[in-house]
């Protein structure tokens, strides 16, 4: 029962910095069309940037300011390079955010180095902030998710409530349409990818004390946002909330239950040794199967229902 | 995409005799007299060995031209953008270190000459299987689809002792003792000369796939979908049988790789290799045969050469990339061939003014960058190996403002200088072409 309550806010936590990532991805990608490969950079630059900040001025200015610069930058991206391949076509442009992502990649550890840098949870936060069962929540995970949690309301008032917010949901779902009653659609491109970049740089400014900042943070977080945007299906938030949240509840339940196959077919009074055929598969402990669950799953979905959970267009 | 000069006509072939042969395939042979010859320029006739470095470099090339052409099998030719490719080239290689163990140890007398059949297969069987999945799906779903099975691959290779190795990989020993010609195959020339071989025949064989009907209905379904399907064809199966051709030769890359380093890790599958696979399609250009061939001989001389001189190889390779992308998205051979018109026309001498004036700022321009990434990445990471920078026994201090200058004012300088350039050259092209047109409908 402890296990399963400290997972599920563990989970939780998770599945909101996913969200964080996703919500922008979803943006651009059901917007635009474009699959930015170089979304995660956004996320390892927020934080890194954050944590060049914070060594200055502290971490609450880079909270900030690391977004804002992550914004900065993906405004500059996209008003100067991916319009201009657009004109390519959208595999072209796709390719293009794969070589931005490189470039990011190898430019952060030209900058940093190769090696993880010490980013810290801020003293203030760094405590428990209550007693689950004997074992400690961390007040910085509830930070993290206070920080989501504003972000996800900040969103959707954005997007529900103002004039712009209007024209880019319309956008999602009818972007001719919305051209054609004469916005600006491209300046409504710069704003979602500028806005998209803001998240993802949140995101890495909370999440990079979080986990490590390292130069391979990218390429461990990019495959799964990926996976959280599809799953969820394009064109719905909705469906990007609940796939995020699916997402960090399953990886995060995966390391904690230590079950195989080969236990469950034992409790149907089937015994697994060396001898039986697959018993490496039956036997491996779903904690270290946990990391497949995410492509299984978005696998599965694809070819069960190709536009994802929620989604409005197809893929 | 149009169809290249270089081999992929569709005329009948019997009718022209070996000098219709020699003229249109001569691209092919010399390569192949290049690829037989350059190991014996490092030849150290004192010892009686070659350079290890070339040789390797060679096979490499070798390796990455059959992968990339199997991978533009898929992109170029069947419009299908995928992000795990290397599962099969890393499959396929395991495959063939499975078998080579098994012929070692005596139940299995396979020459090691036919071993990349044992890849191909290894490559066909995972592509029918995983092809089934991701073949259901088009576009944007199929590239996420394909991704997925990377990543899980992937994981597998990390998770799973007995067939992958875990992390330490499947380690192999390819002198089995036997071969057709009784060889040995200690030496990596040999090895060498086995890749050149299984090269050329798995070129030939992709060339002469492209000319088949099912060559022909897969270029049909990346064109237009529907139509296809309303000529009679599945063409979601036509496009499974091409994903499962394109497996196959893969899996022959991956087992022309084991055999080279004698050792197959979870790197082969994993999404690097992929990438490299793109990279090499794309720069080298998806619209032509021979785009990929080109792109594997330049990115593999990249990656060998450069990264011996520079750190930072990937920001070359990621800027070239980029420029690519933006500029030329028909890739190199895109670029070379869209001259072929005015080269008919003998208006080639036209352009060599405006080409050689733009190679002046571009030059500037690229010293520029290089110095700029390279004072970057001497700050950290050169910093972290001790090493000094060095450019022909002069020592820059990274730290100290002159370079900094130096490579500002050539980047902003070469830059200006570059745009008007590019303004200059963009008419002088425009009126050769304009000229070029109506010199041809006049004829």
């Amino acid at each position: 029962m402890e296990v399963l309550l400290v997972s599920l806010l563990n989970g939780l936590v998770y599945g909101m910095l996913l969200f964080m990532l996703a919500s922008g991805l979803t943006l651009i990608f059901s917007m635009m069309g474009v699959l930015n490969f170089a979304h995660a950079s956004m996320y390892m630059l927020g934080a890194y940037f954050a944590y060049s900040v914070s060594r200055v001025i502290g971490f609450w200015p880079a909270l900030v300011i690391a977004p804002i610069l992550c914004g900065v930058l993906g405004a500059l991206v996209e008003m100067y390079a991916l319009r201009r391949v657009h004109l390519n076509g959208h595999i072209a442009e796709l390719l293009f955010t794969v070589g931005l992502a490189f470039i990011i990649e190898k430019g952060v550890q030209m900058a940093w180095g190769l090696l993880p840098v010490p980013y810290r949870v801020p003293p203030v936060l760094d405590r428990a902030l209550f007693h689950v069962y004997g074992s400690n929540f961390h007040a910085y995970r509830g930070f993290m998710l206070l920080i989501s949690i504003l972000m996800f309301v900040a969103i959707w008032l954005l997007l529900t409530r103002t004039r712009i917010g209007l024209v880019i949901q319309a956008a999602l779902t009818h972007p001719e349409m919305v051209g054609a009653l004469g916005h600006n659609v491209p300046r409504v491109f710069t704003i979602v990818f500028a806005g998209g970049s803001v998240l993802a740089g949140l995101a890495g400014v909370i999440g990079g004390n979080y986990l490590v900042t390292e130069p391979s943070m990218a390429a461990t977080m990019g495959p799964i946002v990926f996976v959280v945007v599809v799953f969820g299906g394009l064109g719905s938030l909705a469906g990007c909330f609940l796939a995020s949240l699916i997402m960090g509840l399953v990886q995060t339940y995966a390391v904690v239950l230590d079950v195989s196959f080969a236990d469950l077919l034992a409790r149907l009074g089937l015994k697994v040794t060396s001898a039986t055929p697959l018993a490496e598969v039956l036997t491996m402990p779903l904690p270290r199967v946990g990391a497949l669950l995410p492509y299984l799953m978005l696998i599965l979905v694809l070819l069960i229902k190709p536009r994802g959970l929620m989604g409005t267009r197809d893929t | 995409m149009s169809e290249g000069a270089i081999g992929t006509a569709a005329r009948p072939v019997a009718a022209e005799g070996t000098a219709g042969f020699l003229r249109r395939q001569w691209p092919w042979l010399l390569a192949l007299a290049i690829a037989l010859v350059v190991p014996w320029f490092s030849y150290d006739w004192s010892t009686g060995r070659h350079s290890g470095f070339i040789v390797s470099m060679l096979s490499q090339i070798g390796i990455s031209i059959i992968f990339a052409l199997s991978y533009n099998m898929l992109m170029g030719q069947a419009g299908l953008l995928s992000f795990g490719h290397a599962v099969f080239l890393g499959l396929g290689g395991y495959v063939t270190a499975h078998v080579l163990n098994a012929t070692k140890g005596g139940s299995f007398p396979l020459p090691l000459e036919l071993t990349p059949l044992a890849g191909a297969l290894g490559g066909l069987a995972f592509a029918v299987v995983l092809g089934y999945f991701a073949t259901q799906q088009r576009a944007t779903a199929f590239a996420m689809i394909t991704l997925g099975i990377g990543e899980l691959i992937t994981s597998c290779a990390l998770m799973f002792q007995t067939f992958f190795g875990g992390e330490g990989g499947v380690s192999t020993n390819r002198m089995t003792g036997h071969s057709l010609f009784g060889l040995g195959y200690g030496a990596p020339i040999q090895i060498y000369y086995l890749i050149v071989v299984w090269t050329s025949l798995s070129v030939v064989g992709m060339l002469l796939l492209t000319r088949t009907p099912l060559g022909r209905m897969v270029n049909a379904t990346r064109d237009n979908y529907e139509r296809a399907q309303f000529v009679g064809y599945d063409p979601r199966m036509v496009r499974f049988f091409q994903f499962a051709l394109s497996g196959l030769f893969a899996g022959i890359a991956g087992a022309l790789y084991t055999l080279t380093y004698e050792i197959v890790t979870y790197d082969t599958v994993a999404a690097p290799m992929s990438a490299n696979a793109l990279l090499m399609t794309y720069i080298g250009g998806v619209g032509v045969f021979a785009g990929p061939v080109v792109g594997a001989v330049l990115i593999v001389l990249l990656q060998s050469w450069v990264s011996l001189l520079s750190n930072s190889w990937l920001v070359y390779a990621g800027v070239l990339f980029i420029l690519m992308v933006t500029f030329a998205p028909m890739g190199l051979t895109g670029l070379v061939l869209m001259h072929q018109p005015i080269w008919r026309a003998g208006r080639m001498r036209r352009l060599v003014g405006p080409y050689l004036r733009l190679l002046v700022p571009a030059l500037l321009v690229v010293l520029g960058f290089i110095l700029a990434v390279e004072l970057c990445s001497f700050l950290t990471i050169g910093a972290a190996q001790g090493k000094s920078f060095t450019l022909s026994k002069v020592t820059i201090d990274p730290r100290s403002a002159m370079p900094w200058l130096i490579a500002g004012a050539l980047l902003l300088g070469g830059g200006l200088w570059l745009r008007g350039a590019m303004r200059a050259f963009g008419a002088a092209w425009s009126a050769v072409s304009e000229d070029v047109k109506r010199a041809e409908l006049r004829a």
